[in-house]
């Protein structure tokens, strides 16, 4: 499967999980705020990809929020350099480039382009 | 009043799937309240009394141990009225379940559709299955509905809840008891 097939049946997951118009899903959109994802939505987006690309995809493997609730890895918001370093072993498929310790958690945005790079890794 | 639209279940698979029967009645207060002089259910409550059916066929696939929660109304699309006389079927399907929660698909018909004019066709009384396709359930099909529920103490969020279980109150397992001891199978 190539990327760009991978591409638009990630678009029909989230068009239909997020109820967006497709000219709204680009490869840059954010999840949250771009497209208006809540938190059960990503539960949402999950089944659907695993329906549509028939696989399994673990919890806190695309999304890892076990990272993001611990204390020792962001801290009153804030991402530790020992969250920053789990970040980048468990998130292959997630730009982190411009992300520091000490950023607003906010700062790391999932976008389309991060969920096409897992499901890349996963259907290779 | 207790907050409970369903009646008593007619079919349940663990895991799997479940119908639950609601019979509508012009005594129930509600169906006065939408339109005057012209009593129907609402579809919120349609939506309602399949989130009730679901939300316990997903809680006994964990034997109750979760907190189950409708979190997200994926689709609701509704085809006619139900009004009083009327009997409410509600299939739930499991789509897909795991430690977080579920997704399910709905289909709510009517049991029979009883037509006053003695010309008019003969129209299905028998339940369809889940799976059967929408076409043929036409003169019944009340909505097509899909649910997420979530198991709120495994949120995403990491927020913590009271500990006993709020939503599984007696009143729903009740329901499932009383179609166990109507059936006597072994669940």
């Amino acid at each position: 499967m190539t990327r760009d097939e991978i591409y638009e049946k990630v678009k029909g997951v989230l068009v239909d999980a997020l109820g967006v118009d497709d000219e709204e899903v680009t490869a840059s959109a954010t999840l949250r705020g771009d497209l208006g994802a809540e938190s059960i939505d990503f539960l949402d987006i999950v089944f659907r990809l695993e329906k549509a690309f028939n696989i399994k995809i673990p919890r806190g493997e695309m999304f890892p929020e076990d990272i993001f609730n611990n204390p020792d890895c962001v801290k009153d918001g804030k991402v530790t350099a020992q969250g920053l370093q789990l970040m980048k072993e468990r998130m292959p498929h997630a730009d982190l480039s411009t992300l520091n310790a000490g950023d607003d958690i906010e700062k790391l945005q999932f976008t389309v382009d991060t969920v096409v790079n897992y499901i890349e890794s996963k259907v290779k | 009043m207790r907050w409970i639209w369903i009646d008593k279940f007619i079919e349940f698979t663990p895991r799997t799937s479940a119908t639950a029967l609601k019979n509508v009645t012009l005594a129930e207060e509600h169906l006065h309240d939408l339109y005057p002089a012209f009593p129907i259910v609402p579809n919120s409550l349609i939506i309602e009394g399949m989130a009730q059916t679901a939300g316990i066929l997903v809680g006994e696939a964990r034997n109750f141990a979760e907190k189950v929660i409708l979190a997200k109304i994926g689709k609701a699309t509704f085809h006619r009225l139900v009004r009083p006389g009327e009997t409410i079927l509600f299939h739930a399907k499991i789509g897909q379940l795991n430690e977080q929660g579920a997704s399910i698909t709905g289909k709510v018909e009517l049991l029979s559709n009883i037509v006053p004019d003695a010309s008019a066709p003969d129209v299905a009384t028998e339940a369809s299955a889940p799976d059967a396709p929408t076409s043929a359930l036409s003169e019944n099909l009340v909505a097509e509905i899909e649910l997420m529920f979530s198991h709120v103490d495994q949120n995403m969020a990491g927020i913590e809840f009271p500990e006993h279980n709020f939503v599984f109150t007696e009143q729903f397992t009740e329901l499932l008891k009383t179609y166990r001891t109507n059936t006597s199978i072994e669940l």
